[in-house]
């Protein structure tokens, strides 16, 4: 495997039919899944949904090689950080501008930092800070928000994809930063299963949230 | 055609022998382009459970779709027989006699069209316009001459969905010639991918393509161009057919999808990059022709 020095690992049928449901609910939600919803929180779930959804076809098409993409780690960042955005300008509205600037600045220093040659320790931090502040928006805003009562309790839901997220872009982003977790195997392996998980919750969160 | 062939052919049990028979319609292919029919017609908002109408349609235009299928097999098996990707279809090793394929072509293609023409005339005349286009023009006439013969066998691809609305409407519409645009631009993607994969089989066939014509920069910027211009009209025609907007939305996203690889095989060009559009491309084409009649129903 270019990069890796590992044989190619084969995608299964069930890893396909997993990722075909991921993007099908990816779609779902694009098409009808944000009825009520303000512009910015629509654009912003449509990028995080619509990067999963195409990532999700090309995986089917391209199988678990394209994962060695230096492409993917921007990617794995995008999805993160846009549906962190939405949540953040749907109910955090003192902090919608700073939140802004921060997505905006995360996004160009994860890209900056691939790009460009640089050290890999500050290649490491900025992802971590990036996807540390956007994963735990995602998991702990929707939890707080049910616990409060400000929302119906299912949209904890959307907290538990938020871990999720947060687990399989930390895994894929060390992978790629050659500082993997977990064995290269065992991440391709868990993924398809992981999207589709995550993905359930996001969509049921926000429908029944 | 040898001796032993022909004393093959003829011992075929009959499974085999509707094998054969299904496999030259190029069932797939057929298939797309009839969902895209399919499509055409439920996208004018016509009364789509009438079940008649629904099935006549679909079979009429397989029918004509499978007979223009077996008919360019029929004349292109010289060609097929060259080409190592096609040697083995029954029409070139021999597996069913040039006659019988020309009598199940010409059976196909007359039941279609005359089941479309009693439909309605501007219906059959839309279906026969495709066929004529496909057959007479793009594989007869030109395929041999010049590697543009790909436009006509994009106008001929782009007529099932034509047909399919001018059947639902009564009349051929603005919205109708823009989602043929759709599927006339999205066919490059296909066709020059396939002659970019197999540019020796078409050289060794003697057959003009983009690649061996203009090289493969060229070759490479017109599928870009084309995928840009059907996810274009795709969204045009979703936004003329009054879609709403969560499905527009949808439609977007999978355009800019299309746009990516388009942008991909340009600048970044490879085979992988290649095999990812001709897929996509395909995938696309049938996710927006679900989104039209998912709109509808």
């Amino acid at each position: 495997m270019p990069g890796f020095g590992i044989t190619t690992m084969k995608m299964s049928p069930l890893d396909r039919v997993l990722l075909l449901l991921t993007g099908i609910l990816a779609a779902y939600q694009i098409a009808v899944g944000m009825d009520g919803f303000s512009t910015f929180p629509i654009l912003a779930y449509t990028i995080s949904f619509g990067v999963l959804l195409i990532a999700g076809l090309l995986l089917i098409i391209w199988g678990f090689d394209v994962l060695d993409s230096p492409m993917v780690v921007i990617v794995s960042t995008i999805i993160p950080l846009s549906l962190s955005m939405g949540l953040a300008w749907q109910h955090l509205a003192s902090f919608r501008t700073s939140y802004l600037v921060f997505a905006i600045v995360g996004f160009l220093a994860v890209t900056l930092t691939r790009s460009i040659p640089t050290p890999d320790k500050i290649q490491t931090i900025v992802l971590t800070l990036v996807h540390g502040i956007a994963g735990m928006t995602i998991f702990l805003l929707p939890i707080l928000l049910a616990l409060q009562g400000k929302t119906q309790p299912a949209f904890a839901l959307v907290g538990v994809g938020g871990a999720l997220i947060g687990i399989g872009g930390l895994l894929l982003s060390f992978l790629k930063a050659g500082k993997p977790i977990l064995s290269r195997e065992t991440i391709f392996k868990a993924l398809p299963g992981l999207l589709l998980l995550m993905t359930i919750c996001f969509v049921a969160g926000f429908k029944f949230g | 055609m040898s001796a032993q062939s022909l004393i093959t052919n003829h011992q075929l049990p009959i499974t085999k022998k509707i094998a054969h028979y299904w496999s030259l319609t190029k069932p797939l292919q057929s298939g797309l382009l009839l969902a895209t029919g399919l499509a055409g017609y439920m996208s004018a908002r016509c009364p789509i459970f009438n079940m008649g109408t629904i099935l006549g349609l679909a079979a009429s235009l397989f029918l004509a779709i499978a007979g223009s299928t077996v008919l360019n097999m029929w004349w292109d098996r010289d060609i097929d027989a060259k080409m190592r990707r096609t040697q083995k279809r029954p029409t070139s090793s021999g597996q069913v006699s040039e006659r019988e394929v020309l009598r199940l072509g010409l059976v196909l293609s007359i039941l279609g069209v005359g089941w479309a023409v009693a439909m309605g005339a501007l219906y059959g005349l839309i279906v026969f316009a495709g066929l004529f286009f496909d057959v007479v023009v793009y594989s007869m006439w030109l395929k041999r001459r010049t590697a543009w013969s790909i436009v006509w066998g994009g106008i001929s691809g782009a007529m099932p969905i034509l047909a399919g609305r001018a059947l639902g409407l009564g009349h051929i519409d603005w919205i109708g010639l823009i989602l043929a645009l759709g599927v006339l631009f999205w066919i490059p993607t296909h066709t020059l991918t396939f002659s970019m994969k197999f540019e020796k089989d078409y050289a060794d066939a003697c057959v003009p393509t983009f690649p061996s014509t203009y090289g493969l920069g060229v070759t490479r910027a017109t599928i870009a161009i084309s995928s840009v211009l059907a996810a274009l009209a795709m969204v045009l025609a979703g936004y003329g057919i009054g879609m709403a907007w969560g499905f527009l939305r949808l439609l977007g996203v999978l355009s800019a999808g299309l746009l990516m690889l388009a942008v991909a095989i340009t600048f970044k060009p490879s085979e992988r990059v290649n095999f990812g559009l001709f897929k996509y491309a395909s995938i696309y084409m049938l996710a927006a022709m679900i989104l039209v009649v998912i709109e509808v129903i």
